[in-house]
């Protein structure tokens, strides 16, 4: 769930817009780049846009008694890397925030940052670690994706803390009470997110493993090993 | 099969919680986004009031499902096309290759 609308005061909202925007900005740039020179693998930028606006759109009931939504922005991270899954976010914040009243144009920058930025770097990372350790690629984009989906959430309540400081305990006081209540929600529902997105990736290796080679994604031996075993 | 059996079973447990949850306790099940303006309340000693408001609201709870529903529906069409595109490429790919004698002897169809 998205900061609202107005809920983020002045200097806080300009300073989450500063951090986004040259992010985007680049992601554009890149995106411009795939779009021109791979070709190939348009329909999994396609794709990757797709599973954020299906997954963004289904607010689940989480063990705590209230509801959250997915992010779904693992996997446009491991295929595209953060910079493009930025761009392909934002376009979601700003459906939600004009037609839904979920979120908001104002808050548009601190989300764009956590759910475009912070949490797709997160994923980016921990798929190209887990690899790089020899870990089984499904593993390895289960935990990516779902850690995106929490780091996402951590974010949201450190950008809500810093923006309402407990009057004792400051900060930190009111971090935790963010998290409480977005990161304990959230869990259940990042696992589910996690094992969805390494469900697609066996049918991506399946389709058309060429393209995730091409991607650097993994290597042509992993996915031909992958693609023998058909878990 | 085996990893769609896995996903399964992890959804069939996030159910499960809900449905025991949902059936022992008395909860909202309200966002958590509204959660957190409660918080904000609470540490603002009720004073925060939010400086700036949607342009456009949803007119009504079944309207605001509705778009929610549309964003889900164009989202699964995009999904469904590519992956449908992929496998019938894969299919001609693999019908090709088995044409020809002299091709690749491992090519066999997707599944």
């Amino acid at each position: 769930m998205h900061i609202m609308e107005g809920f983020l005061p002045h200097p806080w909202w300009e300073i989450w817009f500063a951090l986004s925007l040259p992010v985007v900005a680049y992601g554009i740039y890149r995106m411009n780049l795939i779009i021109k020179e791979r070709r190939e693998t348009l329909p999994l930028l396609a794709v990757s846009g797709a599973f954020i606006f299906v997954l963004s759109s289904l607010k689940m009931p989480s063990v705590t008694g209230s509801c959250s939504h997915p992010t779904g922005t693992g996997m446009g991270a491991i295929l595209f890397g953060p910079w493009i899954t930025s761009v392909l976010s934002m376009i979601v914040l700003i459906y939600q925030a004009l037609f839904l009243a979920h979120g908001g144009l104002t808050t548009l920058g601190a989300n764009t940052f956590s759910m475009g930025i912070a949490g797709p770097m997160v994923g980016y990372l921990v798929y190209k670690s887990s690899m790089k350790s020899g870990l089984n690629l499904y593993i390895a984009v289960f935990l990516a994706a779902m850690l995106a989906d929490l780091a996402t959430y951590l974010v949201t309540s450190l950008q809500l803390a810093l923006a309402f400081p407990a009057a004792t305990g400051g900060v930190l006081a009111s971090f935790k009470a963010f998290l409480a209540i977005f990161a304990i929600t959230q869990a259940p529902l990042a696992v589910v997110e996690g094992a969805v997105t390494a469900l697609m990736f066996k049918y991506f290796i399946q389709l058309r493993g060429d393209v995730l080679v091409k991607l650097n994604v993994a290597s042509a031996g992993v996915i031909q090993k992958l693609k023998e075993a058909s878990l | 099969m085996k990893l769609e059996l896995i996903v399964l079973a992890i959804i069939v447990i996030f159910v499960a919680a809900f449905a025991y949850i949902s059936a022992t306790g008395n909860h909202e099940w309200g966002g958590s986004d509204d959660q957190s303006e409660g918080v904000i309340s609470d540490l603002t000693g009720g004073t925060y009031q939010p400086w700036f408001h949607s342009i456009w609201e949803p007119p009504s709870g079944e309207i605001e499902s509705l778009l929610f529903a549309l964003q889900a529906a164009i989202g699964s069409i995009i999904i469904g096309y590519f992956l449908g595109y992929y496998r019938a490429m894969a299919k001609m790919k693999a019908a090709k290759a088995a044409d020809e004698p002299e091709g690749k002897p491992n090519a066999r169809p997707a599944r």
